[in-house]
């Protein structure tokens, strides 16, 4: 299992051990994470599974495709940390992973 | 104070993002979820795609997990239907006998698919493609070597055969159009799919109807498909992909305004006092395009959804969305924005050879969709553009040299400059 912490935007903490191999999308509305809709059902069509990731881990990250990459644009709020969560495939190596939800995707 | 109960007819994505959208705007009182299919809310899209070419497990098909419904205090009523509303009493009935009262009613019911209608169309081999269920009946049939026969040609029966080529079976997809997928695309991008699904060896038979479907060998086994140029290709599955009717049936009787659907204004009101209608089965007006729209897709669901929500908590957000499709085939991404019909222009961006290009379709030079092939950027400058209503020009939406993310921006700085100095950019 590897860890990831969402962290919502009023603060709010949560611990989600998820299985290596799943994406982060899937792995918040398993676990009811709010802020995360994943409309699209986790093909980067729809932008509706935006984070922003913990800076310290952004470069540990497969870097994204152009199709994330373009569907980022769809998101009000992207900066250089922003990343799609179903494009996040948990690996030992991301084990801890830190990643911020939006209050509402758009 | 007496609790108030919404009641959602309706299992699908627009009924599950209603339930839950009804919560994110702070109801309080009692929703109760009604689905006829006896599994909660699931992804209809992968149905076609992933989930059909066993890439996709069956839990991830649910929109949410069993506990977040009861977290969220929403009831369902599954493997139900609601035989009848009665809007003066505002009750409605299930088929089980039990009845629900209720303060407003969301009516999410989506379509059924449109039945072959020919002689031998029931033939037990003969499959459609709508439900979990449809899915689950027809997976052991697909094997390598199999023959398969795709009826239709619009994003089921292309995504099908996509997925069944790449399994081994032998795929037959009749088109009764001239190109698959006119209803939603152009004669271009039609003939573009065509000629992938050939290259990746389906056999593919444009402007090919079905007369009947014969049983070959008495016993139920092999269906022998007829067309009307007078094959008869051997099928051990038929799947038939040829259009979806929406359920108004339940509407109509209780007296609710349909024509192509259930009849909505903007914020999902039907004609009768405290009855709403999202998804599928939605009639609605888009100020887009300034005219009536019912559209199958995900976002108009779950869009809708959350407008409908908004307007039973007394917020006022009108629907007002740019409609978005997407289709998986091969290694091809088909994204489309916006509604093409009508167009004048057709503008292709990049060269279709190379299975990257788009192409945009426009109307006295008002850009009206797009069909993005393996080309997100152009997607998502479209979508802009469409909900913004900025002003384009065919020569340089086809300039390659000018980046499709900067498409709006400078569109959006020359129609400002077209307006004149009155109109301020924030």
């Amino acid at each position: 299992m590897i860890k990831v912490t969402y962290i919502e935007s009023d603060g709010t903490s949560r611990d989600v051990n998820v299985e290596e191999g799943v994406n982060l999308m899937d792995a918040a509305l398993d676990n009811m994470v709010p802020g995360i809709d994943g409309d699209c059902g986790g093909v980067c069509a729809c932008a509706t599974c935006h984070v922003h990731v913990e800076p310290s881990w952004i470069d540990k990250l497969k870097p994204m495709d152009e199709t994330e990459d373009a569907m980022l644009e769809l998101t009000d709020d992207r900066n250089e940390n922003s990343r799609l969560g179903c494009q996040i495939v948990a690996t030992p190596e991301l084990d801890g992973l830190i990643v911020y939800t939006p209050e509402g995707q758009h | 104070m007496i609790t108030e109960t919404v009641v959602i007819v309706g299992g699908g994505q627009a009924g599950a993002q209603a339930a839950v959208s009804l919560r994110q705007e702070g109801f309080e009182g009692r929703v109760v979820l009604i689905g006829d299919e006896p599994v909660l809310p699931y992804q209809r899209p992968p149905l076609s795609k992933t989930f059909l070419a066993g890439e996709l497990a069956k839990e991830r098909l649910f929109i949410k997990p069993a506990a977040f419904y009861e977290k969220i205090n929403v009831e369902h009523i599954l493997g139900e239907t609601v035989s009848a509303i009665d809007s003066s009493q505002q009750v409605v009935s299930l088929n089980g006998g039990q009845t629900l009262d209720y303060s407003h009613l969301i009516l999410a019911t989506g379509g059924q698919v449109r039945q072959l209608d020919c002689p031998g169309a029931s033939h037990p081999q003969v499959h459609y493609l709508r439900t979990l269920a449809d899915v689950e009946a027809m997976q052991d049939k697909f094997t390598a070597g199999a023959r398969l026969v795709v009826i239709g040609g619009g994003y089921v029966g292309l995504e099908t055969a996509a997925v069944a080529v790449k399994h081994g079976l032998k795929v037959t997809l009749l088109v009764a159009r001239p190109t698959p997928l006119s209803r939603v695309t152009s004669p271009e991008v039609g003939k573009f799919f065509r000629d992938v699904h050939r290259e990746a060896g389906v056999t593919l038979c444009c402007n090919t109807g079905v007369e009947s479907i014969e049983d070959d060998a008495g016993d139920g086994e092999v269906a022998a498909v007829v067309t009307d140029s007078g094959y008869r290709v051997l099928a051990d599955i038929v799947v038939v992909g040829i259009g979806l009717l929406p359920h108004v049936e339940l509407a109509e009787s209780a007296g609710v305004a349909c024509d192509n659907g259930i009849v909505v204004d903007e914020y999902g009101r039907t004609s009768v006092d405290n009855i709403y209608a999202a998804g599928d089965c939605a009639n609605h007006p888009n100020p887009i395009y300034q005219r009536r729209l019912r559209l199958e897709s995900v976002q108009n669901a779950v869009d809708q959804g959350k407008a409908v929500a908004a307007t039973i908590c007394g917020k006022d957000k009108p629907y007002a969305q740019v409609p978005w499709f997407w289709s998986d085939q091969y290694d091809l991404k088909l994204q489309t924005a916006g509604i093409n019909s009508g167009y004048d222009q057709a503008v292709v961006r990049g060269e279709i050879a190379s299975r990257s290009f788009a192409v945009f379709y426009l109307h006295e030079g008002r850009l009206l969709a797009v069909d993005a092939i393996n080309r997100p950027a152009e997607f998502v400058v479209a979508r802009n553009i469409l909900s913004k209503g900025l002003s384009v020009s065919a020569e340089r939406l086809q300039d390659e040299s000018i980046p499709a993310k900067a498409l709006a921006d400078e569109q959006a700085e020359k129609s400002v400059k077209k307006e004149g100095p009155s109109q301020q950019v924030a």
